[in-house]
């Protein structure tokens, strides 16, 4: 083997088969990083873990790992090879809308799966890094968080109190050599959005998730769009005024 | 979706789906008649179906490489750029490749691609141990020259109408660097071009661009360029120090559609002089990065765009030996004479190869394209009976114009495959927009 590496320190990827989170997999195990990918059925992940492996030449593990089952998460953390530098958080549940409006227990699925459990995992992580005094976080949230609309506001609220979660562990870590990176991101042609009619040019590629959240931890970024005209965008959405937003159809 | 081929003409409003596992595709495949694409870089309408496009990428996985053997088992929406990226660093390359990596490795079997050194190492087919194909019935067969042959003859070169290509395994091969050696020749003329060719069987590589607007004594004038992998001892020390890492290239895009009068005689022709003559400057051995000498137009992204919003049709076709030269004297004079230039016109010696369907045959290939317009459209179909007339056919991974009675001319081996398609019901499964229009 030529490949010659430094010392870089393991990239955990929670949500591991999320299309985002793989890309991000990909993005940082091409820098020489290892990947631990956790995910529920984790066994089924076993294809993505070789194929990494063998682009990148780099070692990856695999572990099992149910968000919702926040008893266990102290637990996870011990059982990995090493603790990781960097943790990206990809999972979320966009669930459906209309469900959500007629059922709690399924809105509270996708409120849990987006913020609380994500948020505790987060939690307890930020505090193991703050022991240390180093380690990066990264959160996948959605632009959804940055206003509430008819058509998706369970997702949107739960992905609201995250990115709040996320600013106020940056905030709090900030005199640590802890960083904290919030993600945005628009559209992502993902298994999450099969299917859907999106529009070309503001519909992100995975890989385009990937270097984006690879460059904005390398640079320290506390927040990112991506792609980024959707700051433009959520920045005009965010500045109607309520009177006229309540009536548009968005 | 919109969908088109590289060239971008025809363009066609598509069906796509992305599956990503067997029981994705094999759910698809009980609706009929798809259509397997990758990266969509063959020029016309190979890879489209209104009714049901399949895009292969979501297959993109590696799933195990011998570091003794150099055997590379992969699904087949992988890139063959992700294959260099992950492969040449530890000083393997593949054995044979296209003229871009952002091809498939699916879409490459499917289209048994050539490279430069197709007269020595023969095509794509030659890399290949074994497919693995799913059928209409949903059922996955693996097939290498042992096991199902057959399938396996008709998948190299089949055009996606066999089935779904879902994993292969290829060989890669041993290189000692990211260099090649390169030399160019200036060949005042066609003959003296072909004479190049015939000298140079030893070569691993060879290619010629070729001045199509050339004419009268000049007619065939060619940069004829020969390539070997450099070894160590060819690079200077600081190169030597990390032989199989070449620096990455900077990216230029083409942003947006040229108007369509930025291409035209004077423009191609001027372009055209001018390489020449750079070219016969500049002649003789140089050492130049994997990436420049496999892939020089990668470094443009979008390239095709400078044809403009119409598009543009790329004609290929292959003369058997004995006729080549009469016959490329009659494609050019005919070209040269319509004053309808082709910035990429590309000549090659091809090897013998002996298959069942692809394009490949002993001789010489030329490839040129033009943008989409009434006069070039007519001058394709001439070009097309100058090829019959010799005894020639036709590349399908770059036709998207040719009309079924020429193709049926063109390939006696064409009752077989479409026996293939008819039995187990493989044309109901399995169509294209090419297969419609030549009746495949
Ligand atoms: C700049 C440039 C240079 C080129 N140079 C060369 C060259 O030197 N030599 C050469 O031979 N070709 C060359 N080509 C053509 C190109 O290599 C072929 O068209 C190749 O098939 C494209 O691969 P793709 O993955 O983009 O496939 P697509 O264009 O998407 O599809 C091509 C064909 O493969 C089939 N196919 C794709 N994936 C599968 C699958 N999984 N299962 C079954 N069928 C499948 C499709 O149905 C279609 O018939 C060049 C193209 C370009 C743009
Ligand atoms: N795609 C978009 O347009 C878009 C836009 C903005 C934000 N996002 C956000 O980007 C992130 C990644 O999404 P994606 O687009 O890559 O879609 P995705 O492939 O559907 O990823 C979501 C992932 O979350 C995981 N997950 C859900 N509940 C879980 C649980 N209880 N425990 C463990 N894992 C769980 C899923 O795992 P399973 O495979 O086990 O179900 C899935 O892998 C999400 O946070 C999403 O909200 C996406």
């Amino acid at each position: 083997m030529t490949l010659s590496r430094e010392n870089l320190s393991p990239v955990l990827i929670l949500g591991g088969r999320s299309d985002i989170g793989l890309a991000c997999a990909h993005a940082f195990a091409a820098k020489g990083h290892p990947v631990q990918l956790a995910a529920r059925k984790v066994a089924s992940l076993q294809p993505e873990a070789t194929d990494l492996g063998l682009r990148y030449a780099v070692p990856v593990s695999t572990h099992e790992f149910d968000v919702l089952d926040t008893a266990g998460h102290a637990g996870f953390l011990d059982s990995l090879p090493a603790a990781p530098g960097i943790v990206i958080c990809a999972i979320g549940m966009m669930g459906e809308q209309e469900a959500g409006e007629m059922d709690f227990a399924a809105a509270a699925q996708v409120m849990r799966s987006n913020y609380e459990a994500p948020a505790a995992i987060l939690g307890l992580i930020a505090n193991r890094m703050e022991a240390t005094g180093t380690g990066t976080i990264v959160g996948i949230s959605s632009v959804a968080g940055d206003r509430g609309r008819a058509t998706n506001y369970v997702y949107g609220s739960a992905k609201a109190g995250f990115t709040a979660f996320l600013s106020g562990l940056r905030n709090r870590l900030a005199k640590t050599g802890v960083h904290v990176v919030t993600v945005k991101p628009g559209f992502v042609a993902t298994r999450m959005t099969d299917g859907m009619d999106l529009p070309a040019k503001l519909t992100a590629q995975p890989e385009e998730l990937g270097a984006a959240v690879l460059k904005a931890v390398t640079r320290k970024r506390n927040v990112i769009y991506v792609r980024p005209v959707w700051a433009l965008v959520m920045a005009i959405i965010r500045n109607i005024p309520e009177p006229v937003f309540k009536k548009l159809k968005l | 979706m919109i969908l088109s081929g590289w060239g971008r003409f025809p363009k066609l409003e598509c069906r796509v789906t992305r599956p990503r596992s067997d029981a994705e595709v094999r759910a698809l495949v009980a609706e009929g008649a798809l259509i397997a694409r990758g990266n969509g870089r063959s020029y016309g309408d190979a890879a489209l179906s209104a009714r049901g496009t399949v895009d292969m990428r979501g297959f993109s996985r590696m799933l195990s490489f011998d570091a003794e053997t150099g055997l590379l088992v992969a699904e087949a929406g992988v890139l063959l750029a992700d294959i260099i990226a992950a492969f040449l660093p530890r000083g393997w390359f593949p054995l044979v490749t296209p003229g871009t990596k952002f091809v498939t490795l699916g879409g490459m079997i499917a289209a048994d691609v050539h490279g430069k050194n197709h007269h020595k190492d023969g095509s794509m087919a030659a890399s290949v141990e074994w497919v693995e194909v799913m059928d209409g019935d949903g059922m996955v067969h693996r097939a290498s020259r042992a096991e199902n042959p057959d399938l396996f003859g008709f998948t190299l070169g089949g055009m996606g109408l066999t089935g779904i290509i879902l994993r292969a395994a290829i060989r890669l091969r041993p290189v000692q660097s990211a260099w090649i050696l390169q030399e160019t020749v200036p060949a005042p003329d066609l003959a003296a071009a072909m004479a190049l060719f015939e000298a140079s069987a030893e070569a691993t590589y060879s290619v010629a661009w070729i001045d199509c607007l050339a004419s009268g004594a000049n007619l065939g004038r060619s940069l004829v360029m020969l390539g070997e992998h450099a070894a160590p001892s060819d690079l200077d020390n600081r190169r030597r120090a990390r032989p199989l890492v070449a620096p990455a290239k900077r990216l230029l895009t083409v942003p947006f559609d040229a108007p369509g009068f930025a291409l035209n005689r004077y423009s191609v022709g001027a372009f055209n002089a001018l390489y020449w003559r750079k070219g016969r400057r500049s002649a003789g051995r140089a050492l130049v990065d994997w990436d420049s000498y496999f892939y020089p137009l990668d470094g443009i992204l979008h390239w095709n765009r400078i044809y403009g919003r119409k598009g543009f049709a790329q004609f290929q076709c292959v003369l058997p030996l004995a006729a080549s030269e009469p016959g490329l004297r009659a494609l050019l004079g005919e070209i040269a004479a319509s004053g309808q230039g082709s910035f990429l016109a590309v000549l090659k010696r091809f090897g013998a190869q002996d298959s069942r369907f692809s394009f490949p045959m002993e001789g010489y290939t030329l490839a040129l394209d033009f943008p989409v317009n009434p006069v070039t459209l007519a001058l394709l179909d001439r070009l097309d009976a100058i090829t019959l007339d010799h005894g020639g056919r036709f590349y399908l991974a770059k036709d998207a114009r040719m009309s079924a009675a020429t193709l049926r001319r063109a390939d006696p081996r064409l009752p077989a495959f479409l026996a293939m398609r008819a039995a187990e019901g493989r044309a109901r499964s399995f169509a294209s927009a090419l297969s419609e229009r030549l009746d495949l």
